[in-house]
């Protein structure tokens, strides 16, 4: 990806910040929840127990004591460890033909990462952010992290 | 708005520049290869294409290594003890031309339901497939019908009804590929994945 890409698509990231979409797509379900979790929907905070559906544009913040784990409805396992922000800012799947894309960023924290159909079939579809750099995948089980304090 | 924005992607990069990331690839669950590739503000890219090889980049510095198995594991302890069971998945298999299981595959459902009830939050995806023998259409109805049998079954065993999701593909999926018409037993099945 060129640099005017990636700049195209962190703009259309942050306007999706401002505006979110109407009705947020599902994305996923909560599976693991240890200590501290909640889900940043729509300026509501919710808790973030096994079971939680997980909707494109939610914000998963883990505390101190805290870690969650969420199966994405394409099979990705992405687990988050303590004191991590990480974003759904994209997840789009169809499982008849299994088209999708997703893109999920990682502000702070650390984040693991076992992909699934999408990657498969669509590998150029789906991409993770952190606030220096976009993570593509060639059918990839990984981990991030990022020092500091970005919100 | 492009204000805004233009002022969210300037905040984004000045943090950015005092963030240190760390990445790391870890062995696929399957053992074949893989990779993550790294790319840059500025369009560079960095490829990691061996388990555990890492990068780490802190103000501009961007350092190539390979990180230690147990390193890794004991660093990053609670993010991967946070990690999610692996999907689980089961093939069964039907009689000719009919939505009624082979018994073998029957009996595979005592399994079914341990794989189920052990998972925290279980979701369950029912997809069924034919064989070539008939028209498309009339598979694309028999895949839609024996994935509706099987979740009706494992409702019957006490399965969450509504957590199950059903497809039929018809013959567009073929275990076994075979000319039209062909009676094959491994392609009249349905697979039920669990997560």
């Amino acid at each position: 990806m060129t640099r005017s890409h990636w700049i195209a698509a962190m703009i259309v990231t942050s306007i999706g910040g401002v505006c979110p979409a109407l009705a947020a797509e599902t994305a996923g379900m909560v599976k693991v929840s240890r200590g501290q979790v909640v889900i940043e929907r729509q300026g509501e905070v919710l808790p973030a127990v096994v079971g939680t559906p997980v909707l494109v544009a939610d914000r998963l913040r883990t505390g101190r004591d805290g870690a969650v784990g969420v199966t994405l409805r394409d099979n990705t396992l992405l687990s988050a460890g303590p004191d991590s922000l990480v974003v759904i800012d994209n997840f789009a799947f169809n499982s008849s033909t299994l088209d999708g894309r997703m893109s999920i960023g990682v502000r702070k924290g650390t984040l693991s990462v076992a992909t699934g159909k999408i990657a498969k079939q669509t590998p150029e579809s789906v991409d993770f952010r952190t606030p220096t750099s976009v993570l593509g995948v060639r059918g990839t089980e990984f981990i991030v992290e990022v020092d500091g304090n970005e919100e | 708005m492009k204000n805004k924005s233009a002022l969210a992607l300037l905040a984004a990069l000045l943090l950015g520049a005092c963030a240190s990331e760390r990445v790391i690839l870890l062995p696929s669950a399957d053992g074949r290869p893989s990779a993550v590739v790294v790319r840059d503000l500025d369009g560079s890219e960095l490829l990691l294409d061996r388990p555990y090889a890492a990068t780490v980049r802190s103000l501009g510095s961007n350092r190539l290594y390979q990180e230690g198995v147990d390193q890794t594991q004991s660093r990053y302890a609670p993010v991967l003890q946070a990690r999610p069971l692996p999907p689980f998945s089961f093939t069964l298999y039907f009689e000719s031309g009919s939505d009624r299981l082979t018994p073998e595959s029957r009996a595979q459902f005592a399994r079914i339901k341990h794989e189920v009830t052990a998972r925290p939050a279980p979701e369950v995806m029912v997809i069924g497939h034919t064989d070539r023998v008939g028209t498309r259409a009339d598979n694309d109805a028999l895949s839609m019908q024996r994935a509706q049998t099987m979740r009706d079954l494992l409702v019957a065993e006490g399965l969450l009804g509504g957590k199950i999701e059903v497809a039929g593909r018809g013959e567009r999926e073929l275990l076994v590929p075979t000319a039209d018409e062909v009676d094959e037993a491994r392609n009249r099945r349905v697979e039920v994945s669990i997560r």
